[in-house]
């Protein structure tokens, strides 16, 4: 503690999604509706799931329907902020090289300009300026920088061939098609239903790589570290289907770039909301109402949905009479929402989210340097609580850059979500900075120097947390399934929080609305 | 007493491991390959302490005093041992490693006399069980203590020659105690006190004189005398001047040398901008001493040049010096120049001004930072501020030397659309030396110059367009921002060149 008094801690703040309005969903004290409105559409939600419904809408040339979304803006998981040093993610911060089924995503980014020429070519050219610049990634371990996340110095020959074992069966399973479905698609609900495969959810990620024989160290952090990325929960918890979905379905090529290679933004993702955004804007005008809770969801006698929304800036209560409603909020939701529904309900206890923090560090430069690779976009801890930190201004053409945004990471895992909840509720900012830079002192010795400001953004329910079972069992399918007037938009139906998997249901739900009342339009998904 | 020359053991081990581990850090990096570095010095000092051992027998009389002689002379010759290499590396470089091995040689048969000598003194009091058990303890103890402060504490807050010399000032100092503890034996002790005090004295100013060492030794690293030196926030400058020879140095590299500059800058300016009989504004990317700039103030139909560097130290000083603004002709005092400091790439972004002719005379691709400066995306931004009719000219490095880097340009121009043409020119400082020209349309070279030139001629002109076998294309694939080939390309070939 001697040199945080040298260092006093630097100014920031302690953020959060809307918290107090979201918990309000927990007392049943809203006041009864005082204007009535119809809506023929209503999505729910306005991150990446439901602004994919708007946007698909909006190109079938229908424009009747209302986003609605508790936040001030759009986004979800996809969320950025800005300083006067740059845009910096608040959460998701890349896209991997969309895979050739992943036609709705490719559609998007034909239609942002990001992918040149044909949208569906196997090796289509993405602008340069979003392709993620080298050095891509690199970890930081025995005090020294190497290039890329798998350890490599001081690994022995035999943990090295199960590291060559382990891309063996990756790359198997990358090629395994059965039919004309891939083992490990992305979107997920295309991948094969071999029973063999469908088993693999039935154990956890470490159980699969022991039963295979795999027991390096290095290879299990390694693995372990992927699943805290991705899905918020450590290797020994996720099932051994979502743990290998990460790394067999990604095989999205580029003409100009190394396979590996992924789609960033200084905002992380923020530039894909935008899109989203402005597509709709473009076609369908305004149709979001932010700020804005949906506190009750009931299917009445006349057969209509009814959504009270809670305006907590006007404190009124309005109720939208809704033709099809479009759910693109997260599932943990329902159990407080919906009323009756018991199936639904109790599909949507069966989930558990996983609770994270992110902290953007705005530096007045970069920071020292320890020996070995330099400065890479995604710069990782071995042996650390969090995930690293990706740096905001790496996209940016510039000789020497000056300041710069960190934005670092951390998934509360070693605990359970509710102790991790708990934890985010109840620990105010300055221990968690204390953390922190306590953290990032070790590869850059200066790190509280050239700190000016320290942020956190807390998100008590960031993802749901593919545990065996969940990808492939009952609840998650009945939230997949298409309703008369009601269908579920989000990631979590696809069991974890993917761009490309909320984009997928954002679409589908879209699509299947549109069939519903039978409009015209040309499907995305084929 | 005998605890007082067991602590000795501790102090003279920590220094006998210290001269080891100085010699070996300092030939790993004066000469890489650290494996073979320490693998050799280990070895000769091991086998040097090996000789003194052997030859303590010799010593038969007056222990004390042996002892603290040899004690001076470890502590002069080992704590000036890595300012001596130093400065015979930056003299003349063959003999280095003679004089190293010699000097581990020398100091390795003293260490190995010590630990004898002191066995021998204190077998008076001890049994030989007691001896050897403690004497070698302390040696060991010794070692350990300096294997741990040597890489944590003193090479980052010392460095290599002011550690040295602090061991040797813990020599001298056992030798000083040795001499107080046995002032009642020791007969005479006048002479021996004198080398003692005069061996303390010399490593006292040798260590406080240590700090001008660098800059002294730097002073060597160049030719010539300096005449301007300065770091900035961007590179270290500096300036060396011989007779009436300039060279500018940045980060060490030579940057030109006022003999054959106007080689390199007429063939850098000239090829394309005598084509362009139109062109009235023209852009200088890098090129902070304003010698493209001199070569471009040549055409009068110009209305201006907008010269952009990061540095402002080295636009200043080009703009100030009187030596240099005879170089470059006064060109940044030009009325139609405009200097700005700025990050060139970020300046591009910014601004949407619109050039007839380009000079792109960045330093060599030789890390990612500068690689940026030579990828696709910054040649389709600069693009977009060409004329219709404009070119642009690349320093593109050694077509020589750096092959497959110099086509790695050229293809990286074409996949943005450009027309290229390849050139190059002998400039005898640097070697062979390669550009670029781009444009949007077929370049055709200048049947002459109409203006004063010393180097080219029209009819050597053709002879530039030329690539001889050992420097015709290779393919190369393009550089990227998500791949930084070129960097890789430009580190591989340079390293064959330079080892």
């Amino acid at each position: 503690m001697r040199r945080s008094s040298q260092h006093p801690l630097p100014p920031g703040e302690l953020l959060g999604s809307a918290l107090e309005t979201g918990h309000r969903l927990r007392q049943s004290n809203l006041p009864p509706a005082s204007e009535t409105r119809q809506v023929p559409v209503l999505i729910v939600g306005a991150g990446i799931g439901g602004l994919s419904a708007g946007w698909k809408l909006a190109k079938a040339g229908f424009k009747d329907f209302l986003m609605v979304e508790l936040e001030a803006g759009p986004g979800g998981n996809s969320r950025s902020g800005h300083n006067e040093v740059s845009a910096y993610p608040l959460a998701a911060h890349y896209l991997p090289l969309p895979t050739l089924e992943a036609t709705a995503v490719r559609e998007l980014l034909a239609e942002l300009g990001v992918l040149h020429g044909d949208a569906r070519a196997t090796h289509p050219i993405y602008d340069e300026r979003y392709l993620c610049a080298m050095p891509q990634e690199r970890l930081y371990r025995n005090g020294w920088w190497q290039e890329g996340v798998l350890p490599q110095n001081g690994v022995s020959a035999a943990e090295r061939e199960q590291y060559r074992r382990f891309y063996v069966l990756m790359d198997d399973f990358k090629r395994r098609r059965d039919g004309k479905n891939r083992a490990f698609a992305l979107p997920m609900e295309l991948s094969s239903q071999a029973p063999d495969l469908l088993a693999l959810d039935r154990l956890s990620m470490r159980d699969w790589l022991l039963a295979q024989g795999l027991d390096s160290p290095q290879l299990h952090w390694y693995v372990d570290y992927a699943c805290r990325d991705d899905y918020g929960t450590g290797s020994a918890e996720v099932s051994a289907w979502a743990g290998i979905h990460y790394f067999a379905c990604r095989d999205g090529e580029a003409q100009d770039a190394a396979s590996d290679t992924v789609l960033t933004t200084p905002g992380g993702n923020g530039w894909l909301v935008d899109g989203l955004a402005q597509g709709i804007r473009s076609r369908a005008g305004d149709r979001l109402l932010t700020g804005a809770l949906a506190f009750r969801v009931a299917e009445e006698n006349d057969g209509q949905m009814h959504v009270d929304l809670w305006l907590p800036a006007e404190q009124r209560t309005l109720r939208l009479i809704v033709g099809q409603l479009i759910w693109a909020a997260p599932l943990f939701l329902v159990p407080h929402v919906f009323v009756g529904n018991d199936s639904l309900k109790a599909a949507a206890r069966s989930y558990s989210h996983a609770p994270w923090l992110v902290a953007n560090l705005t530096l007045s430069r970069f920071p020292e340097e320890r020996a070995g690779s330099a400065m890479a976009w995604d710069n990782v801890l071995y042996d650390s609580p969090g995930l690293g930190y990706v740096v905001a201004t790496h996209q940016q053409m510039r000789m020497r850059p000056g300041a710069t945004v960190f934005t670092y990471y951390r998934a509360l895992t070693g605990m359970t979500p509710q102790q991790g909840r708990a934890a985010l509720q109840d620990t105010p900012r300055e221990v968690w900075a204390e953390q922190i830079l306590a953290e990032l002192e070790r590869p850059h010795p200066d790190i509280r120097q050239v700190t000016t400001r320290l942020d956190i953004f807390r998100n008590a329910h960031a993802m749901a947390r593919p545990l065996p079972g969940l990808i492939w069992g009952n609840a998650r399918r009945l939230f997949a399934a298409d309703g008369a007037r009601l269908r579920f938009a989000h990631a979590d139906v696809s069991g974890f929080s993917l761009f490309e998997e909320a984009q997928y249901r954002g679409v589908l739900a879209a699509e299947r609305t549109l069939r519903r009342m039978g409009m015209n339009f040309v499907t995305s998904l084929s | 007493m005998n605890q007082a020359l067991l602590f000795s053991v501790f102090i003279i081990a920590s220094c006998g491991l210290a001269y080891e581990l100085i010699a070996g850090a300092l030939s790993s990096y004066l000469l890489g390959d650290s494996i073979t570095q320490f693998s050799t010095v280990i070895g000769t000092y091991l086998f040097a302490m090996g000789i003194g051992s052997w030859l303590s027998r010799y010593v038969e009389r007056h222990l004390v005093a042996r002892f603290v002689q040899v004690e001076l002379m470890v502590g002069v010759l080992g704590g000036f041992s890595a300012a001596a290499l130093f400065f015979i590396f930056v003299w003349f470089t063959t003999p280095f490693q003679v004089a190293l091995y010699l000097a581990v040689f020398g100091i390795g048969v003293l260490v190995g006399l010590e630990i004898p000598l002191i066995m021998r003194i204190l077998k008076r009091d001890l049994s030989f069980k007691d001896l050897v058990s403690q004497v070698l303890t302390f040696d060991y103890l010794g070692a350990l203590a300096v294997s741990i402060l040597f890489p944590l504490l003193l090479v980052p807050h010392l460095g290599l020659v002011r550690s040295g010399l602090l061991f040797g000032l813990l020599n001298v100092l056992v030798a000083l105690w040795a001499l107080w503890m046995f002032r009642e034996q020791l007969r005479n002790t006048f002479w021996l006190k004198t080398q003692a005090l005069v061996s303390l004295g010399v490593l006292a100013i040798g260590f406080a004189a240590a700090g001008q060492f660098t800059s002294l030794a730097e002073a060597h690293l160049y030719a010539d005398e300096i005449v301007y030196n300065e770091t900035s926030p961007y590179q270290h400058i500096v300036i060396t001047r011989w007779k009436d020879d300039l060279r500018l140095f940045l980060n060490n590299n030579l940057q030109f040398s006022s003999r054959d500059e106007y080689r390199y800058h007429e063939a850098l300016v000239h090829p394309g901008l005598s084509t362009l009989p139109a062109a009235r504004r023209v852009l200088v990317l890098g090129g902070g001493d304003g010698l493209a700039v001199r070569e471009i103030l040549k055409y009068p139909q110009l209305e201006s040049v907008t010269l952009v560097d990061l540095d402002p130290a080295m636009t200043q000083l080009f703009a100030s010096a009187a030596p240099l603004r005879k170089l470059n002709e006064d060109a940044l005092h030009s009325p139609k120049v405009k200097v700005i400091n700025a990050d060139a790439l970020k300046w591009l972004e910014d601004n949407d001004e619109l050039f007839d002719f380009v000079v792109v005379d960045f330093p060599d691709p030789s890390n990612f930072a500068i690689g940026k400066l030579y990828s696709a995306a910054f040649y389709r931004l600069l693009e977009k501020h060409m004329t219709a009719g404009a070119l642009a000219v690349i320093q593109s490095t050694s077509p020589l030397y750096a092959r497959q880097s110099f086509w790695c340009v050229v293809s990286t121009l074409e996949s943005v659309g450009f027309v290229t043409t390849p050139y190059h020119a002998l400039v005898p400082s640097f070697g062979e030396w390669g550009f670029v020209l781009a444009g949007r349309r077929a370049y055709q070279p200048p049947a002459g110059y109409a203006v004063a030139t010393r180097f080219l001629t029209p009819e050597t002109t053709p002879a530039l367009f030329q690539f001889p076998k050992d420097m015709a294309r290779v393919d190369a694939e393009v550089n990227r921002l998500n791949n930084q080939v070129l960097v890789r390309y430009f580190e591989s070939e340079w390293w064959q060149v330079i080892r």
